[in-house]
Formats: structure tokens, sequence, C-alpha cells
């Protein structure tokens, strides 16, 4: 009698690239809800636009380099790195500034690197950071949330589809009618105006910890991020690290000197702190991948932030914090090799 | 103290000789196909250009000014870079077989190597003292150092990835340092004194 016989892998993964992503989006579409309902209906468009591009790029990458084309557009990783451009840009962009940023990302920093599984750099923020570099001027019209008593006029749905394609504002509002600075902004400026941080946070904009809206945004992310560990899509280690390294240097710079440096829990809700320790920085492809390799990789990406927020000349360092630990990765992994089982250890003479 | 921490993270972040000035990019692109070539690089680069940005400067400050030659400097810099490079590949041979092994023939290549120069020169122009001078050039091959290392690591990645044919080796380097440069941007506005 021959008995059935299977050859290992007796436990075959479920885990699919498509459903990974999927479970992204959906893990993130609490805080993009939260995102229209504080800052209106420009992130819609903003999602459509870099969407469309994005999938329109993967198309044109895969059509021309003659790779099945299903395959490419069904995995969804294209959306993801467009919803995550869409979160980093202002309610108020114009489609040609996202159109840019979300083809960068994924014909440029995707698809010349090999496509999804090479890609050294995370596609969505090295989008973001050549519009931000491009474009400074486009990238400033933040409005202000919709909530508690800020004196500011709110544009219609229509007025900001029209502000989105065509990149003008209605006849009676200039810009700075109806842009408003970031809560990054808004401290950065009052401390090198020589103003304490509690005088700045006297702003409307400021909330309990970082900005109004802003800190709602950073709740929906967190318990996304939550249900993606939850669900073991993303590893602890990443989010930890990021957390530690942005926090440890904010707790200690707060203690030693409270009337110059923002709180930590400033640090976590004013901007893109959140976004970043789930969902950028967590990105398999361009992460280290041993646990040490985690660690380290993340505790750069929160020190980074915590520096570039601190004395450079962006309000938020998120991008250019995970590009340059994305190119340090290699050497992290480097680095940090997990022991093979029967090789001498490294450092062993034997 | 502050000033030399100050002249540190600004050679090595915010003005990195490579991604921000673009200085010494023929070794950047030329050492950097693997990881042990461009440590051995950066570890010969570093003792050089300490070296010999102490060399100038005490060259320029106590020969040069005195006689009123200072317009013989970028010769004598040359000069002074190339005979440290010279020092440097004696005393190595001489001193450890082993190291003259690993950094033998990456050592003459220092000379050709204008981010060396350059911060001879920029120590002149912004006549800085001897100490800041030798921090300036210590930072400057720190800088060097982080990016090549970074850099090599990357490409070594890069020669198994399934990069389009027309964009392999060179051109996808290229890119690379391209966005790297882009992401050093963020450091912009650091380490103002």
């Amino acid at each position: 009698m021959e008995f059935a016989r299977r050859e290992s892998p007796y436990w075959s993964a479920r885990v699919a690239v498509p459903s990974l992503m999927l479970q992204v989006l959906a893990a993130l579409a609490p805080a993009a809800l939260a995102h229209v309902w504080f800052f209106g209906p420009g992130f819609i468009f903003n999602l459509l636009v870099a969407s469309l591009f994005a999938v329109a790029g993967e198309a044109m990458m895969v059509h021309l380099r003659k790779r099945p084309l299903e395959v490419a557009l069904t995995d969804y990783s294209a959306l993801v790195t467009a919803a995550l451009l869409a979160f980093a840009l202002p309610s108020l962009t114009p489609w040609w500034v996202t159109a840019t940023g979300a083809l960068f990302a994924v014909v440029v920093a995707k698809h010349l690197y090999g496509g999804l599984g090479f890609n050294i750099f995370n596609p969505a923020m090295a989008g973001y950071v050549v519009i931000l570099v491009a474009f400074p001027m486009h990238l400033n019209l933040w409005i202000a949330p919709r909530i508690g008593d800020i004196d500011y006029q709110y544009l219609t749905v229509l007025q900001t589809l029209k502000f989105t394609l065509t990149g003008s504002l209605p006849e009676a509002l200039g810009f700075d009618a109806v842009s408003r600075a970031t809560p990054l902004d808004v401290m950065k400026t009052g401390l090198s105006n020589a103003r304490t941080v509690s005088e700045i946070r006297a702003n409307p904009i400021m909330g309990d910890f970082g900005g109004r809206g802003w800190e709602w945004i950073g709740n929906f992310l967190a318990i996304g991020g939550f249900w993606l560990l939850i669900k073991k899509i993303i590893r602890w280690h990443i989010p930890a690290a990021v957390g530690a390294g942005l926090l440890i240097p904010a707790t200690i710079m707060y203690l030693v000197e409270p009337g110059t440096n923002p709180s930590p829990g400033f640090h976590m809700f004013g901007g893109a702190a959140i976004l970043c320790a789930f969902f950028i920085a967590t990105d398999p492809v361009s992460a280290a991948t041993s646990p040490k390799g985690r660690l380290i990789f993340g505790f750069g990406v929160g020190l980074l932030i915590y520096c570039i927020r601190t004395w450079g000349s962006y309000a938020d360092g998120v991008a250019f914090a995970v590009i340059i630990m994305n190119v340090a990765v290699p050497a992290i992994d480097y680095v940090t090799r997990p022991h093979i089982v029967g090789h001498p250890r490294r450092g062993d003479s034997s | 103290m502050a000033e030399l921490v100050v002249i540190l993270v600004s050679t090595v972040l915010v003005n990195n000789f490579v991604l921000v000035r673009f200085l010494g990019l023929c070794p950047f692109l030329g050492v950097s196909r693997n990881l042990e070539a461009a440590t051995g690089m950066s570890l010969a680069t570093a003792f050089v250009l300490t070296l010999s940005s102490a060399s100038a400067y005490l060259l320029h400050a106590y020969v040069l000014v005195p006689l009123d030659l200072e317009y013989l400097r970028t010769l004598t810099f040359i000069l002074v870079i190339a005979a440290s490079v010279q020092f440097t590949e004696i005393m190595v041979r001489r001193l450890s077989p082993l190291l003259d092994q690993v950094l033998g023939i990456y050592i003459p290549l220092i000379a050709t190597n204008c981010a060396v120069l350059g911060v001879a020169l920029l120590n002149v122009q912004e006549s800085k003292g001897f100490v800041q001078s030798v921090f300036y050039g210590f930072g400057a091959s720190m800088g060097f150092a982080l990016v090549l290392v970074m850099f090599a690591a990357a490409r070594e990645r890069l020669e198994v990835a399934d990069v389009p044919a027309p964009f392999r080796g060179t051109a996808i380097a290229l890119m690379t340092a391209g966005i790297m440069s882009l992401a050093f941007m963020g450091f912009s506005g650091m380490a103002r004194p």
C-alpha cells in the first residue's frame, strides 16, 4: 500500500501580497475618514489623483518590461503607495504636484529598481521628497481643522476640486486666507522667534498634545497600526524603535529645558510620526530584515525625525529620515546578519 | 568644543562633501562596487585627508603667507597631498603588510580625490585655525566614509536586483546617488553656529 507522502514545507504560508496590501489599506481607512472629516474633501481628490497616476505608471512600466500585467496590477501595492503619498500631502495640492510624486514613486523608485521586492527606497517617501524639494511652494497650503473656534474661511467641495484641478483659488480669497501653518510649523517659527513652548501652545490650532484634528488622525492611525500588529502583518520592532528613537531624545530635552523644547506628546502627535512608525517605516521591502536590524533601522528613523524637526529647516523630517535610513539598510543588514547554525560565529578564529 | 562639534556635524551631514558639495565623486562611483573595497578606501582617505589638511594648513600659515607666495596655494597643496599620499603608502607598506594588502591599491587613488584638495582650499578660504582645519578634514573624511560605505552596500544589493537592462550598473547607481543627495537635503539648516 502506498501512503501519500508530502515533501516539506508542510505548512504553507497563507500570506499573499494582495491580501497584505488590502489589509494595510483597510487599516488606513479610519484615519482617511478622519482626515476628510477634519481637513475637508481635498484628501479624497489627492488620493484619486495619486492612485490614478500610480496605477497608470505601474501599468506602463509593466507593459514596457513585458511582464504579466495582471499580477502587478492586482497586488494593490501601487494603491498603498498612493495612499501613503496622499497622507503626506496637504489637502490643497494641485494635481500635477501629486501626479509628479506618484509617478516618481512608482516609475523611478519602484520599477527602475526592479519592481516590488527590489526597491531600495520606500516609493511613497521617495516621491514625496522629490515634490517637497521641487515644489515647496505648492506643498504649503495646509488648511485649518474643522474643530474648535478657528477664524478661518473653509472652501466648499467644488472650490477644493477646482483648486486641485487648476491650482487657482476663488476670486476673493488669497493664499493667506485659506492656508494655515501646521502645528509643527507654528512650533518651529515660534521657537525661532524666541517664544516659549507654552506661549506657542496658546494658538487655537494646538490641541491636547499635538494639533487639533491631527491628534485624532494620529489616534486612528495608531488603531489601524495596532490592528496590523495583531494580524501579524507588521512586527513590533520597527514601530517600537521609531517611537523610542523619537521620544527618548524628546523626553530628555523636555526634562532639561521645558521652555524651549516641546513635550514628547507633541512630537508623537504633532506630525507624521505615528503614520511613519506603523505604515511607512514598516515597509517590508525597504526596511531592514533581521529583528536586530529592524530595531537599529527604526531607532535611526526616529532619531533623524527628532534631529530634523529640532535643528533642521524642514518642519517635519519623516520622509528624509526614512529615505536616509533606507540607504543604510543594506549596510545594517550586512552588520546584523543572523548567525547561521553550524557555521562558526563571526569573530571565531576556528 | 561646541564649535568643533558643529564642524563635525556640518561636514559629515549638512555639507557632506559627496552628496551636497559634489566633491570626490570619482572614488564614490569607482570604488563602491563592493563593500570591503569601499571600507578600505574610506579608512585610507580618512587618514590622508586629516594628515593633508593639517600639513596644508601649516605650509600655508608658516611658509606661503610669510613669503607672500599665496598665489602658489593650489600648486603647493597638490604637492602636499601627493607627498602625504606617498608618505602613507610607504609607511603602510613598511609597518603593516596586512594593511598594505587591504589598502594597497587604493592609496595612490586618493591623490586624485578632489575632496582632498577641496578641503585644503576651503580651510584657507574660510580662514580656519589649525585645530578647526584638522577637524574639518577629519569630518569631511568621515562624511565621505559614511556615504561611501552605505552606497557600496546598496550597490551590492542592486547587483542582484531585477533592474531593467538600460539602467543596470552605473545608471542605477547614479540615480541612487541622486536620491541619497535629495535625502541629505533634509539636513539643511542644521549645524548653524
